[in-house]
């Protein structure tokens, strides 16, 4: 049931222009950022070649490449999302799905993985950049991997995030720009959880803002470090925010 | 020998019985919205084959009702049971057996009508391998078979509110909620519809709110009327025609008597005058007096034109029953 409602929600996105648009102007962007990367580090080569080990393609391009691809979820995401349960109940379509013999978890699941399964296709067409001069260099692929699951984790915690405002409002429009105040007051937290909660020594508080902070966990995997405790706050983060979702269209029916 | 504790085979017999004598039941409905009380501990039963007809003034109530008996709207108060499941209990279950087109049909403008309906399907747990047939088999009924491949969007009003109602028969469900299905149709697609939801009836119940009279009168074998969210008249339709008009006459005469030689003819029990020689002659209980005006306006010379059974329109009723309940 739940991929009944993701593969609704995906083949929906693609029948809208919105899913277009947002691809296309994704890979011009992250096109444009990965071809400056590449002038930048061919021009860097002379340096390069007087260091006794020097970084390689994926470092210096793939690594800020999915540094860009990661901002531009952020505007991206809250746009897509504000389809899901807010454009939904504006267009009075949400009464087939309320009307199914269909759990709201299962709504909020579906919802979720159907626009996560989008962004993973965003995920996948960045990583194709790096991966086009895989011929012409050596390319350092558990990094590359590293970086595509970290921004794997970090556009489905976006998703996670935005789905949940989505339900908090009938307008499409309001739900994206939410959305977007909320992701970016996430990056802050972030800030606020890296430097001066530990700082001032209160490391607890820190690692729970930590959770909150999808952009802080996304850290470790660009500099190709298996951090399990920013895996384990991305899922956290997750699962908190989709089941916030499920409750709050649980409420709506209570609420009426 | 048979053991003296309860054959199994026979309680699985009975069971199914008892729990689609009545495909809904709604006891004690109540729905507040902050202070307002848009539906007011209403009753509701549904049989199986029956079309209930739910009639009521814009804003009674009707609406709020539907959306709670689907599962759309959680009640204040109030206990509903879908073919003997509780609603509020086993949601899942219980919603597989309704089917539900509201006011506005929820069609996604985006997807072409076959795959409209197979995800229809799909959502309502249609096993994959009659997901086809069933998709067919809608498309059929609602007359849609050639309409399968068009985008919903492109689709006119009436070809969308059928797509709504395939919709809310593609899994074959008990119970059929049709929110106002025929507003803004044209006579003819009205007359399609209305054929439909009569033909629904055979095997599904029908529950189908409407403030259209004619259709009520088209269509159901029951109704019940709303009005500022309280039930204040629920029978079958011959009931509710026969309410308070009785078993009046219209009697219609070129020379007319003076009214109180009407009014003396054997089983009249009071005569009034409607107009120029038209007259409504209100029989004594369990009396006929046609034969008697008939044979008295032959000898008298009365000139007797036309003698018909007075039906009160239900629109009569209808305007009746909720200014009454304003008045009170």
């Amino acid at each position: 049931m739940v991929f009944t409602i993701a593969g609704k929600e995906l083949k929906a996105l693609f029948a809208s222009p919105l899913a277009w648009v947002v691809l296309s102007m994704v890979q011009i962007i992250v096109g444009y950022a990965f071809l400056r990367r590449l002038d930048d580090f061919l021009q860097l080569q002379p340096q390069l070649a007087g260091m006794a080990t020097p970084p390689g393609a994926t470092e210096l391009v793939a690594a800020p490449l999915f540094g860009t691809a990661a901002a531009l979820l952020l505007f991206a995401v809250p746009v897509l999302a504000m389809r899901l349960i807010a454009e939904e109940r504006r267009n009075q379509t949400m009464v087939l799905l309320m009307s199914a013999p269909v759990s709201m978890t299962e709504i909020a699941l579906g919802k979720f993985l159907g626009l996560t399964a989008f962004l993973l296709l965003i995920v996948a067409l960045t990583a194709l950049m790096p991966l086009s001069i895989a011929g012409a260099t050596r390319l350092d692929y558990g990094l590359l991997a590293g970086l595509a699951a970290g921004l794997a984790l970090l556009a489905a915690g976006f998703a996670a995030v935005s789905l949940y405002v989505s339900c908090l409002t009938v307008h499409p429009v309001a739900a994206a720009i939410g959305a977007f105040a909320a992701l970016i007051g996430m990056v802050l937290v972030g800030e606020v959880a890296g430097e001066s909660l530990r700082a001032r020594g209160w490391a607890v508080a820190a690692s729970l803002a930590q959770v909150l902070s999808p952009v802080k966990n996304f850290e470790p995997f660009g500099k190709g470090v298996l951090d399990t405790y920013a895996l384990v706050c991305s899922v956290l983060l997750i699962a908190v925010f989709v089941t916030l979702a499920a409750r709050q269209l649980d409420a709506q029916r209570l609420r009426g | 020998m048979h053991s003296t504790s309860a054959d199994p085979a026979l309680n699985i017999a009975t069971m199914p019985e008892r729990d689609t004598a009545a495909t809904i039941s709604a006891r004690g409905l109540t729905r507040s919205f902050g202070s307002h009380t848009a539906v007011n501990n209403i009753n509701l039963e549904l049989r199986r084959g029956e079309v209930l007809g739910f009639l009521g003034p814009n804003g009674a109530g009707k609406t709020t009702t539907m959306q709670m008996l689907t599962g759309n709207l959680a009640p204040t108060r109030g206990a509903i049971h879908i073919c003997g499941i509780d609603l509020l209990e086993a949601p899942v279950s219980a919603k597989a057996r309704i089917g539900y087109l509201p006011e506005v049909p929820p069609l996604y403008r985006e997807l072409t009508v076959d795959e409209y309906l197979s995800l229809a399907a799909r959502l309502h747990r249609v096993a994959r391998a009659r997901r086809r047939d069933a998709v067919a088999s809608a498309k059929q009924r609602c007359g849609l078979a050639d309409a399968g491949a068009r985008l919903i969007g492109t689709l006119s009003k009436g070809y969308q509110q059928r797509v709504g109602i395939a919709q809310a028969i593609v899994h074959a469900p008990d119970v059929v909620i049709l929110d106002e299905p025929t507003v803004g149709l044209d006579p003819n697609q009205i007359r399609e519809i209305r054929a439909l939801i009569r033909e629904l009836g055979g095997a599904h119940s029908v529950i189908l709110s409407t403030h259209i009279l004619p259709e009520v009168e088209a269509v159901c074998d029951r109704v019940q009327i709303m009005h500022h969210g309280n039930i204040v008249y629920g029978d079958t339709i011959g009931a509710l025609k026969q309410f308070q008009s009785g078993a009046t006459l219209l009697v219609g005469l070129r020379r007319a008597p003076p009214l109180a030689e009407l009014a003396a003819l054997p089983g009249v029990a009071a005569a009034e005058s409607l107009e120029a020689g038209v007259f409504r002659i209100q029989p004594v209980a369990g009396a006929n007096p046609t034969d008697a005006l008939v044979s008295q306006s032959v000898a008298r010379n009365w000139g007797l034109y036309q003698i018909k059974p007075a039906q009160t329109s239900l629109e009569d009723v209808f305007v009746n029953l909720t200014r009454r309940e304003e008045s009170q």
